[in-house]
Formats: structure tokens, C-alpha cells, sequence
């Protein structure tokens, strides 16, 4: 493997776990959109910083960029305070206004940058390898790397710092605030995290995908846990995971980077909601289907029960009457009956059938647990 | 028992001054005057929309009044936020949050704990403690999500215990739970009151008011009637608090 490629892979890896860690309080904080929002906004501020500075690697768009995400979600926040608009309203008002602006800014005066309406919407992940970071004549490597790499240091130590801060302005706004937490403050020192980690991002693969990096690995990891912590590091895992297989994927057929990472993150989602062992789909199934033949096979033992010895016992305890009385079909009927024969419940007597003693037990037992 | 016009400032946990709360003009809460003596179990009665919630939340400083002033044993709310335990409605949180029993009752000593800092072994302990006396120990570490609404209602109030508190504030403990635990709620704040410790609690169930509560305060937009159950509860003051339905409401122990 050549170097560009490890550099391409590293810059992809640590996109997918910032993006991942941001992304479990977004899904907590049921703020999934604002992703979407910010990394869309973000780009109206490294339009203008760019129009201020005149250099694209310059760090000033960072913090232009960071600046207008957190100036985006104050004003959804300002339209919901009016009550004249909801939240999903307020962010479908505000973050298509600052891209369009910035799309229509990129068109007037920076038609001949490298700011093209491709690498905005999809990122140039693939370049990476070319910008090379040089400080005082040493070359230090891509450019990229040691950005997103910063950036991966303070989502590290943000969470870390206000692991707990965190957690209780998630999970109980009004007890934090009355504890003295400022949920507030800490709502946009979070956004701003977000902000930060969108525009790391965005050069990477672009506005639209960044939603699916911050969302579908943790959105996973939610299927496996209820464990805050243990969700960090599954997301973390499925965020990595997403990225090398998305990179290998885009290198076997040829395709977008950016593009095939981001089908890797719903890929995982989708074999971990099927086969998850206790949420999974499949599992609910066979659960369900478990469930119902032991419970219809119950209700069988204690039809038989009740009827037996009375003077109606011929025609009440036959198969025919099952698929009358119990509503059920021909084939199921035949299957709950060939359960219980198998399981030594019943006899079988052409159409009628038998409690066997055990079966009698049996049934007697369930009648007693019900009670 | 004390008149509430008779109180001294010294003898209250809080003191509330023509408290008005308005949402976009329209008053929620008018000129409400209210001095909750220490010790006390307080219930806070009224129809749905009468303002019980906001009077709490303004009382405990999360929601700025239009007018008005709020004393917690003599200052401001920001001074004795760690003096003040609230047991806020179940509803109001997310019960799919992926953490356990034991860790929601802990951030009940969050205020206790501080900025940045974990909990410590002994916070481990009260916690556990203080799912004992709710009777939840053996759920400490059950996931929120498999908590029946009763016991989420039981680790709320753990979590109000652990904050340690001499004024507690408790948005309708009792609902969506059974008899046995209702009991068992009632019990606990009945406890804290013969501690001198003070308990507010909005309450819902004028039936069980006489037995659990020692004030009470009528509440429909303004404070209708206030003062010590025997003096409050009268035919008149439901009426003009409930409006015409008072006469079945007394006589029907289910109301919501």
C-alpha cells in the first residue's frame, strides 16, 4: 500500500471517529438534522473567510466556518423562542438560506478556486496526499491529516472534560439547569464541537455526507446498547469500520471515496438490525414465532382439559373444532398438533384428540401459572 | 396550626411576592403570594393548565417571571440551588437513554459533586442507599428502558433523595403508580417532613389530600385559597378552583 493511500485511509479514519463521537449526543439529543444543518452552513463561512483572507488553507476559515455553524443553529433557535415556527421548520428555513447564499457567493467571485460545486457536495478526500503541510521548510506531511487530527484531539477531550455535564444536560435539561450546570452554554459549546468537526469534514467528504458519518454509526452502536459508554465505543467502531471498508470498496470499483464510506455506514446498520442477538429483527422473529406455537400449543392442553369428560368432549376436542373455535387455519392447527404429539401432550385419534397424562399435567400447571 | 398571613419571613423556606408568569402575554400564573413555612408538606392542587408546573419551575428559578420575587430560606434562588431536591415529572425525560438506575439516581449529586469531577465512591453509596428506601435496590443496575413506569417514578424520587436537600420540590409523584408504591412514596416524604425538612409536592388526588398533606394551596391561574387542609378544603374554594365539576370531583377518586 503506498503512502497516499495510508494517508487517504488515516484522514477517512480519523473523519469517521470524530464524527462518531459527536454523533452519540446528536442521536441522544435528537438533533440527528442540525448535523445536516451545520455542515451545510459551515460553508457560507468559509466562503466569506476565504473572501477576507484569500487563502483556502488558511486556519481563519476554520474558525469562519465554526462561527457561522453556531450562528445557524442560534437562529432556528431564535425562530422557535418566537413560537411562530417549530424546530424541524425553523432548521428547513435557516440552513438552505446560508448555502445558497454561499453557492451563489462561490459563483459570482470564486468561480476559478478550487471551490467547485462538486468537491462542496461530495469532498476530494482523494487529494489529500497533494497539500502538504510545511512549516519552516520541513514538510510535516498532508495538511489534512494534522487538522483532522487536532480536531479528533479536542472531541476527545470535550467529551472527556464534560463527560458528565454532558450526560445530565442529555438526559434531564431541567434538572441540570436547576443544578447549575448552564445546559444552555453547553448546548452551543457542543454545537460549536459539532461545527468544528463538520468543517474537518466537509473537505473530506463534503456537506451532504457528513450527516451520515455523525448519524448511522451511532444510530448502530444504539441497537447493541444501553450503556452510554459502551455506545461511544461501538459507534467509534462501526465509524471505523465504515471508513476502511468504504475506502476498500471505492478502490475495487472505482468509485467515490466519500460516497462509498458513507453506503458502508448504512450497510452495517442494516446487518446489525437484521442479526443484532437481542434487538435484531430476525431474532424478534423467531422469538415471536417461538412464543406463539408454545402459547397456542397451551391453549390446545387446556381446551382439551376443559372439555374433557363432558358430554361434548366428541365434537369440542377435535382438530376440526380448533380451526372453528380458535380461529385458526387448517395448516396451523395441523402444526400446533403435531407439536404437542411430538412433545407427548396428545393422541391422535383420526379428528379427535387426547390429553395423554402428562399432557393433562401440563395443562393443569398452565391453568395454575395464569391464576 | 399557624395562619399564613401570621408567618414571619424566618419561619419560611420560601417566600413568594406577587409572582406573575406570562407566556406570549397571556398570564400563566397572577400575582401569586405564597410563604411555605419550614417542615411542612405542602400540596399544590389545581385543574390541568392552572399553572402548578410553572409556579414550581418559577419557584426554583428555571423560568423568568413577567413581576414578582422569590426568597429561598431568605435569598436569592441562586444562592440555595443546592439546598433545593425536584423530583420533576417522568415524562419529561427520555426513558430510552442508554444508562441504568443506579446512574440516573447519581446525577441527583451532581450539584453536590461539581464541575468536571466524577462521582466518588461514597455518591456511589448514598445512591445505592437511596434506591434501598425506595425499594429498588435490586434494580441499580436494570437499564431505564426496562423500567416499569412505577419504577421509573421510584428512581426519580431516589434521585430527589440523594440531592440531599432541605426543600423539596415534587411534580405529581404519583402517577402512573400503584397503590403499594403510592404508599410507599407517601411514606418517604411524610419521613422528610418529620425531619424538618420541607416538601412540595403538586398533587392531583383531592381524596387522599386530607390524609398525605398538611398545607395546601388551591391553584387555578391565581392561588384561589391557601392554609392548612381542615381551613382550605371547602365545597366553595373546590368550586371556584375546579369551576362547576368540584361536586364530582370530590366524589370520584380517579382524577387527572
Amino acid at each position: 500500500m503506498s503512502i497516499e493511500q495510508l494517508s487517504i485511509i488515516g484522514l477517512a479514519s480519523l473523519v469517521s471517529i470524530s464524527c462518531s463521537l459527536c454523533g452519540v449526543y446528536l442521536v441522544l439529543r435528537r438533533l440527528a438534522l442540525i448535523s445536516d444543518a451545520i455542515s451545510h452552513s459551515i460553508l457560507l463561512g468559509i466562503v466569506c473567510s476565504f473572501f477576507i483572507v484569500h487563502d483556502l488553507n488558511s486556519p481563519l476559515l476554520i474558525l469562519g466556518a465554526t462561527l457561522t455553524g453556531v450562528l445557524m443553529v442560534y437562529l432556528t433557535e431564535i425562530l422557535v423562542a418566537s413560537k411562530r415556527l417549530k424546530k424541524d421548520a425553523s432548521i428547513g428555513l435557516v440552513f438552505p438560506l446560508f448555502f445558497s447564499i454561499s453557492v451563489l457567493l462561490i459563483n459570482l467571485f470564486a468561480a476559478d478556486i478550487h471551490l467547485d460545486q462538486d468537491s462542496v457536495l461530495l469532498g476530494e478526500i482523494a487529494f489529500t496526499p497533494f497539500r502538504l503541510l510545511t512549516i519552516w521548510g520541513y514538510n510535516l506531511g498532508p495538511a489534512s491529516l494534522w487538522v483532522m487530527g487536532g480536531i479528533l484531539v479536542l472531541n476527545v477531550v470535550f467529551i472527556s472534560v464534560f463527560y458528565k455535564e454532558l450526560k445530565l444536560t442529555t438526559f434531564d435539561h431541567g434538572l441540570a439547569a436547576m443544578l447549575g450546570f448552564f445546559p444552555a452554554y453547553l448546548h452551543y459549546a457542543f454545537m460549536a464541537m459539532v461545527s468544528i468537526t463538520a468543517v474537518g469534514a466537509f473537505e473530506s467528504v463534503g456537506v451532504i455526507l457528513v450527516v451520515a458519518l455523525m448519524i448511522v454509526p451511532p444510530a448502530t452502536a444504539y441497537l447493541l446498547t444501553n450503556r452510554l459508554f459502551p455506545m461511544m465505543i461501538l459507534s467509534i467502531v462501526f465509524g471505523l469500520a465504515s471508513s476502511l471498508l468504504g475506502y476498500s470498496m471505492a478502490f475495487y470499483l472505482n468509485v467515490s471515496i466519500a460516497g462509498s464510506m458513507a453506503v458502508m455506514t448504512g450497510i452495517l446498520f442494516l446487518l446489525v438490525f437484521l442479526f443484532s442477538p437481542s434487538q435484531g429483527l430476525i431474532m424478534k422473529f423467531l422469538t415471536f414465532q417461538q412464543q406463539r406455537i408454545l402459547f397456542s400449543t397451551n391453549m390446545l392442553l387446556i381446551q382439551l382439559l376443559e372439555h374433557e369428560g363432558t358430554k361434548t368432549e366428541k365434537t369440542e376436542n377435535t382438530v376440526s373444532n380448533l380451526i372453528v373455535h380458535m380461529k385458526w387455519t387448517f395448516k396451523f392447527a395441523n402444526s400446533i398438533v403435531s407439536y404437542a404429539l411430538e412433545k407427548g401432550f396428545i393422541q391422535r385419534h383420526d379428528d379427535r384428540l387426547l390429553l395423554t397424562s402428562f399432557g393433562r399435567e401440563k395443562a393443569k400447571r398452565v391453568i395454575v401459572m395464569d391464576a | 396550626m399557624v395562619k399564613p398571613d401570621r408567618l414571619t419571613d424566618l419561619e419560611c423556606a420560601v417566600v413568594v411576592q406577587d409572582l406573575t408568569v406570562a407566556y406570549k402575554e397571556k398570564p400563566v400564573l397572577w400575582d401569586i403570594d405564597l410563604k411555605i413555612p419550614k417542615g411542612v408538606l405542602l400540596a399544590i392542587v389545581g385543574p390541568n393548565g392552572a399553572g402548578k408546573t410553572t409556579l414550581l419551575r418559577s419557584i426554583m428559578g428555571m423560568i423568568k417571571p413577567a413581576a414578582g420575587n422569590v426568597a429561598i430560606f431568605g435569598q436569592s434562588i441562586a444562592a440555595k440551588k443546592r439546598s433545593i431536591g425536584y423530583m420533576p415529572q417522568r415524562g419529561t425525560v427520555d426513558w430510552d437513554f442508554p444508562t441504568d438506575a443506579l446512574d440516573v439516581v447519581m446525577m441527583g449529586r451532581y450539584g453536590h459533586i461539581g464541575w468536571f469531577k466524577r462521582p466518588s465512591v461514597n455518591d456511589k453509596k448514598l445512591s445505592l442507599e437511596a434506591l434501598d428506601r425506595v425499594g429498588m435496590a435490586d434494580f441499580a443496575s436494570r437499564p431505564l428502558n426496562q423500567l416499569s413506569g412505577g419504577q421509573q417514578q421510584r428512581v426519580f424520587l431516589a434521585r430527589a433523595l440523594v440531592q440531599d436537600a432541605d426543600l423539596y420540590f415534587m411534580d405529581e409523584p404519583f402517577v402512573g403508580v400503584d397503590a403499594v408504591t403510592e404508599q410507599a412514596i407517601i411514606e418517604l416524604l411524610k419521613e422528610l417532613r418529620n425531619q424538618s425538612k420541607t416538601v412540595v409536592v403538586v398533587h392531583h388526588d383531592l381524596q387522599t389530600l386530607a390524609d398525605y398533606f398538611d398545607w395546601v394551596s388551591l391553584l387555578n391561574v391565581r392561588q384561589i385559597a391557601y392554609g392548612s387542609v381542615a381551613d382550605v378544603l371547602t365545597p366553595e374554594n373546590l368550586k371556584i378552583t375546579y369551576g362547576g365539576r368540584s361536586s364530582f370531583l370530590m366524589h370520584n377518586p380517579v382524577i387527572t
